[in-house]
């Protein structure tokens, strides 16, 4: 008994003594292992952060997008698990009605209201309140092939969605391409981000007054695009089962003339290590409709924020406000472009991307958000359902929106 | 050490196991089942009792219908391929010729791979620009143009059950090989003196001594291939337009991407009790192929 005793004693102490002088503080984050940031870019910012900070550790862990929103609830569910975690546009209703993220309003300096542009806040607000700092300013851009552009005669890229049409059928009848335009349209929220941009450049909307108004107007427009497109062979027949890095890949493969993606295309289709197109990219607004719009845009925007569960929100803000803090930020600015206004004319973020940053100065500015309300899940899984019939022919466009307004699957 | 006291020792000697398993099956499902009578969201509210809603919802939904459907086609045909093509593979590896031993080895590789590379490994397979699948099928002239596998709700299922049976027929095959193994030499030397052909050996001689563990394999299968969601999920999330959702997915969107717990347990309980009647069905078949046989 005694011995035992004596053990336990000599343990408890060796443990204390194990501990470095200085209480470690450790904070785990969630990331998403696609698109904007690489991996790599989330890695080495981190390290910059843990060197300037040898008291935090930071364990980061990177699930696919389609993977982060259940996985950041399951956490808040059992109780415990991430401090800081990446969070996409549509989520902080959900997000902040289930007490999964921290308000962080009264947190946020003067410094970042004035340095951050307007428009990027709508990324982590919900009922006036913030949830957390918005880190990835993104939109869809249409990328298009000008080699593929000026061997088909065509001299400037279309600014509407049926000119694009015309220059996509112009392309495929001289018989460049079979399908000159490629999609994410996978069942996923990715058909829902390209849905939303031709949403915008219809005019339409996706609630009013809290009743669903996707079906008639503008909404039903933007789906029917989708279908002629599709069916008249001008879309890529594959788009149906792609996501972004698909439709990248189709891309800098020369396989397409137009594609909708977001702003870390564009330069990594320009590294001749993954690219058969660099130097022939062309950027710009996703076009409008004529009388309706002159550009569109969805809002793909996303924030980092703490969790409620977290027990260290401090050093958790630390470690955000380093994240999204403008050096930082300007350091990563190739494959996602900072959220710092006075960024966008600095030589040092724009040099070698004038023509990305010229479109994203369109872009950003006519953002066009995606539903805020807690149940947007479900109503996304109902879109994507509706958007798929209608693309393989099961329904036709009114019909699929019809049935997913009234929310029977 | 009368019989009393061996009974007592059973049970003493098992306790251990039993309070394990009550606390991580039992408890967890008795309070699906109260869950299931309730409106619980994932986060946040316990819900209140709600009765039958849960499960009058359900059935009257088509998404439920649909993904019934889904699932008992995925279950049965993949199923049914797997003990087919396990039981011919077994019959051939129990052939003696030379290499057979590393053939043996190898039919292990694709039933160890982890279900997440194989599934990854499918897809790669099917790829609309690159894919083997199609890049095979327009050389031998089969096909004109490649095409896409898992983004045409005609395809999609089949392309599924293809990878999940691959996956699997090793199971079956090698409880068939071991069966095979224990037909006795000299039945099946009687049987070939009487003059029964290929086919009639294996009705008459073989057969009877695979039905058991064949019936073991069908309903360790089954049960699997009812639950089934990580090859669909990672392959095509139940898509193209939800032609793929199976009863496992819809139960993890119901309750976890869309909160929804009480619902998404009715739901789990409802596949439970598809599954507990499958295994009693078979329970009793094997019950009764092994009274015919002993």
């Amino acid at each position: 008994m005694h011995r035992s005793k004596n053990f336990l004693a000599a343990m408890l102490v060796s443990t204390a003594m194990a501990h470095p002088a200085i209480a470690e503080t450790n904070l785990n984050a969630l990331f998403m292992a696609q698109a904007a940031y690489s991996e790599a870019d989330v890695r080495a910012m981190t390290d910059a952060f843990t060197a300037a900070n040898p008291d935090i550790k930071v364990s980061l862990e990177f699930v696919p997008y389609e993977g982060l929103h259940d996985k950041t609830l399951l956490a808040r569910g059992s109780g415990s698990g991430y401090d800081v975690v990446l969070f996409d546009v549509i989520w902080p209703a959900e997000f902040a009605e289930n007490n999964v993220l921290l308000d962080v309003t009264d947190r946020i300096t003067q410094e970042m209201k004035d340095g951050v542009l307007p428009g990027a806040w709508t990324t982590v607000e919900y009922n006036a309140k913030r949830y957390g700092m918005p880190w990835i300013l993104d939109t869809k851009y249409l990328f298009y092939n000008m080699e593929i552009l000026a061997q088909a005669g065509i001299a400037a890229p279309p600014t509407t969605w049926a000119e694009l049409s015309e220059q996509a059928k112009a392309i495929k009848d001289q018989g460049i391409l079979d399908h000159p335009i490629v999609w994410s349209w996978a069942q996923a929220e990715a058909a829902i981000c390209d849905y939303t941009t031709l949403v915008s450049a219809h005019g339409g909307a996706f609630i009013v007054d809290g009743a669903p108004a996707f079906q008639t107007g503008g909404g039903l427009d933007a789906l029917e695009y989708m279908v002629d497109s599709y069916n008249s062979g001008l879309t890529n027949p594959n788009s149906k089962e792609y996501l972004e890095e698909d439709v990248r890949r189709v891309f800098q493969n020369g396989e397409a003339a137009f594609a909708l993606n977001w702003t870390y295309m564009y330069n990594l289709a320009n590294d001749p290590n993954e690219s058969r197109v660099v130097g022939k990219i062309g950027v710009a607004p996703a076009p409008g409709v004529a009388g309706k719009s002159a550009v569109s845009a969805v809002n793909g925007s996303m924030g980092l924020g703490i969790t409620a569960t977290s027990q260290n929100p401090d050093a958790a803000w630390n470690y955000i406000t380093f994240m999204t803090s403008q050096p930082t930020q300007n350091a990563y600015a190739r494959l996602s472009l900072p959220i710092w206004a006075s960024s966008y004319d600095d030589p040092a973020v724009t040099a070698g991307q004038e023509d990305m940053i010229a479109a994203a100065k369109v872009g950003l500015a006519a953002m066009y958000p995606r539903p805020t309300t807690a149940g947007y899940q479900e109503m996304s899984a109902t879109l994507q359902q509706a958007i798929q019939e209608a693309l393989l022919g099961q329904a036709s466009p009114a019909d699929a929106l019809a049935m997913a307004a009234e929310g029977g699957l | 050490m009368n019989a009393g006291w061996t009974a007592t020792r059973a049970w003493l000697l098992m306790l251990p196991l039993l309070i394990v398993m009550l606390s991580v099956i039992g408890w967890p499902f008795f309070d699906t089942v109260r869950l299931s009578f309730t409106d619980a969201r994932l986060v946040g509210t316990g819900g209140d009792f709600v009765g039958f809603a849960n499960y009058e919802r359900l059935f009257s939904s088509r998404a439920f219908r649909r993904a019934f459907l889904v699932t008992t086609q995925f279950a049965v045909v993949s199923v049914l391929v797997e003990v087919v093509l396990g039981v011919l593979v077994a019959l051939l590896l129990y052939q003696n010729f030379r290499g057979r031993n590393v053939l043996r080895a190898l039919l292990i590789l694709p039933w160890a791979l982890p279900t997440v590379v194989n599934a990854l490994l499918w897809r790669l397979i099917y790829n609309p620009e690159y894919g083997a699948l199609n890049a095979l099928l327009v050389q031998i002239g089969l096909l004109d143009a490649y095409r896409s596998w898992l983004g045409d709700p005609n395809s999609a299922l089949v392309a599924l059950i293809v990878a999940d049976a691959w996956k699997n027929f090793p199971l079956v095959a090698l409880i068939s090989l071991a069966a095979l193994h224990a037909v006795p030499h000299d039945i099946k030397a009687a049987a070939i003196v009487d003059g029964a052909g290929a086919l009639a050996r294996f009705r008459f001689v073989i057969l009877p001594y695979l039905a058991g563990p064949l019936m073991v394999a069908l309903v360790l299968r089954t049960i699997e291939a009812f639950k089934v969601f990580d090859i669909i999920w990672i392959m095509t999330r139940g898509g193209p337009a939800n032609s793929t959702r199976t009863l496992s997915i819809l139960v993890y969107q119901e309750a976890f991407s869309f909160q929804r717990a009480g619902s998404g347990a009715s739901l789990a309980l409802i596949v439970t009790l598809a599954i507990t009647v499958l295994a009693v069905v078979y329970v009793a078949l094997i019950r009764k192929s092994a009274g015919a046989q002993f």
